[in-house]
């Protein structure tokens, strides 16, 4: 077999498609070091669009809204979707099968849809479009990620150790407090990190519950593409991408830590 | 008192017999939340878009409790049934390419040692931390008349003028695929890392040769993860309207901006929402196919 030559050419193959997939994004970085305002030539090095960032007042609230949004809706539809996840296992209720159907269809519908539905309910309940429709739409997508994410852990979980726990006298709340809870955890953490993700990306839902007053990244470039957008847009999206990577990998090193430490003990 | 049938462990731990009658604070917490997450942010929209799509538009925005079926019967009008089309066709292209790509690359990465994989597996979702606008945006210093592609083309002799690379169906269709291949590449990888490696020495052993394999063994048996990147990336190439507003130059219409308009700038929002439940039924009949070839809903999205 010509085992080597292959093995290279595929290795090839993957690296080329994973730097692909990167390349639009080192561009961006790349870009925001350059000279010129116009994002088209290499003009020469400067740090000044980080620092003019800071005096771009439009901006930054847009940047503060779009964290505030996405740091809010991840932590309210974690809860929300633990919650969720284990109640539908554990109770029978009128209406299960039905809410048990429901909590997929976000997950499977076009953006574009949910977008339109929450828009239109939101008029028909007069709720202000602004900050706080973008937070419940970004709830709305987010809470079935967690279920499902939660629930594939909480179906692996070993079986009697809440049984035995009941009969040695813990209480419901015991149970699920020390019991259930550190259990599922990596399902929980996983289910976070993807509403936080989801939020992060998102531009339809937003761009439809947000309205006219209300900025938040994703629109703010979306109402000056067209125009043309300055490289400190570079800087900041460079910002906050080493940010989320370091965030990413150390929490990844801690979480394999403590798997490890667990595995020895 | 508390049964140990493993089945129902789970549940007695928790239900509480003695008293099921009286107001349960645990079983409260636990269900009403979603509940009301279900009915309030998910049926209630859902039926209410639905009724919309019965009502009259009185043309300002607002509109006129008369049912009628007309806007279902606009869909058939030739304009809007040529976007629909030219959409699912723009949808299948970027599908089948995302397919084209993400075979060979999980087939591949079934060599690489499971430390490096996993790396690979976690490095196809950053781009998904930068927002998906962000990315296109990236993709115009990329694709544009004066862009890295073309002038770095022309830069080397290799094309004297510049490529049409953007605001044609070109643009729209790179963008999509660059947008939502790794939706693609994770259930694909995913499935294809599965595949058992005697049933692939076995075909070898018998003389198959690569497409022989690929035929007869990857795809029988990786159809699901297949068709679970299909749905997850055909359905948003539908309805992305920013990508083809952006890089289709405002010319080209995919089904999420034709409902797009209705709601925002042509105000009729009983036709815009006969078009979503449109959208929408056909969104369910391929999620309709997918479990019926034994696809579960828990895998889509990456759950």
């Amino acid at each position: 077999m010509s085992f080597k030559k292959n093995h290279r050419l595929r290795k090839a193959y993957i690296t080329i498609v994973m730097l692909l997939l990167f390349l639009p994004i080192f561009i961006l970085i790349a870009f925001s070091f350059n000279e010129s305002k116009l994002n088209v030539v290499f003009t020469g090095f400067t740090f000044d669009w980080y620092a003019r960032l800071f005096a771009n007042a439009d901006l930054i609230d847009a940047f503060k809204n779009t964290i505030l949004i996405a740091v809010l809706s991840t932590g309210i539809s974690t809860v929300i979707g633990v919650l969720s996840a284990v109640g539908l296992k554990k109770f029978q209720f009128r209406g299960h099968g039905l809410i048990d159907k429901l909590i997929y269809i976000p997950i499977v519908i076009p953006e574009i849809v949910l977008g339109i539905a929450l828009l239109s309910v939101f008029t028909l309940a007069k709720l202000e479009l602004g900050f706080w429709t973008v937070l419940l739409a970004h709830i709305s997508f987010s809470v079935p990620f967690v279920i499902t994410s939660v629930r594939s852990t909480l179906y692996s979980l070993p079986k009697h150790v809440e049984s035995a726990a009941a009969d040695l006298g813990a209480s419901r709340w015991q149970i699920f407090w020390h019991i259930t809870l550190p259990l599922i955890w990596p399902g929980i953490v996983s289910g976070a990190l993807l509403a936080f993700t989801l939020s992060m990306d998102d531009v339809v839902i937003s761009y439809f519950a947000a309205g006219p007053g209300t900025n938040t990244l994703p629109l703010y470039i979306y109402a000056n593409i067209k125009t043309g957008i300055s490289p400190d847009v570079n800087a900041l999206t460079s910002i906050m991408l080493v940010i989320t990577v370091i965030t990413l990998t150390t929490s990844a090193y801690f979480q394999s830590r403590k798997v490890a430490a667990r595995s020895i003990s | 008192m508390s049964q140990h049938n493993p089945e129902t462990a789970g549940v007695s731990a928790y239900s509480q017999s003695k008293h099921s009658r009286r107001f349960d604070l645990f079983k409260t917490v636990f269900t009403l939340p979603v509940i009301i997450y279900a009915i309030l942010l998910v049926l209630i929209p859902l039926v209410y878009i639905f009724f919309l799509s019965f009502l009259k538009s009185d043309n300002y925005g607002g509109y006129l409790f008369e049912f009628n079926l007309e806007n279902y019967g606009e869909f058939f009008d030739s304009t809007y049934l040529s976007i629909f089309l030219k959409s699912a066709g723009i949808g299948l292209v970027t599908t089948f390419i995302c397919l084209l790509i993400s075979y060979p690359f999980a087939i591949f990465l079934r060599d690489l040692p499971e430390k490096r994989r996993n790396l690979i597996m976690k490095l196809v979702m950053v781009p998904f931390l930068t927002n998906s606008l962000i990315r296109t945006y990236g993709l115009i210093t990329l694709l544009r008349k004066n862009g890295v592609i073309n002038s770095t083309l022309i830069g080397a002799g290799v094309i004297s003028s510049p490529l049409a690379l953007m605001y044609n169906n070109v643009g729209i269709i790179t963008g999509m695929v660059y947008t939502l291949l790794p939706f693609m590449l994770m259930p694909v990888c995913s499935a294809v890392v599965k595949v058992d490696q005697n049933l692939l020495d076995a075909a070898e052993d018998l003389g198959a040769g690569k497409f022989a394999k690929l035929f007869k063994i990857y795809l029988p048996l990786t159809i699901q993860g297949a068709f679970n990147g299909s749905l997850m990336v055909f359905i948003p190439a539908i309805g992305y309207f920013f990508i083809a507003d952006i890089l289709g130059g405002g010319k080209a219409m995919i089904i999420g901006n034709l409902i797009k308009n209705q709601f925002l700038t042509a105000r009729n929002w009983p036709l815009g929402a006969a078009l979503s439940i449109i959208l929408l039924l056909f969104t369910f009949i391929l999620v309709r196919i997918y479990r019926k070839i034994g696809g579960s809903l828990d895998e889509l999205g990456g759950g």
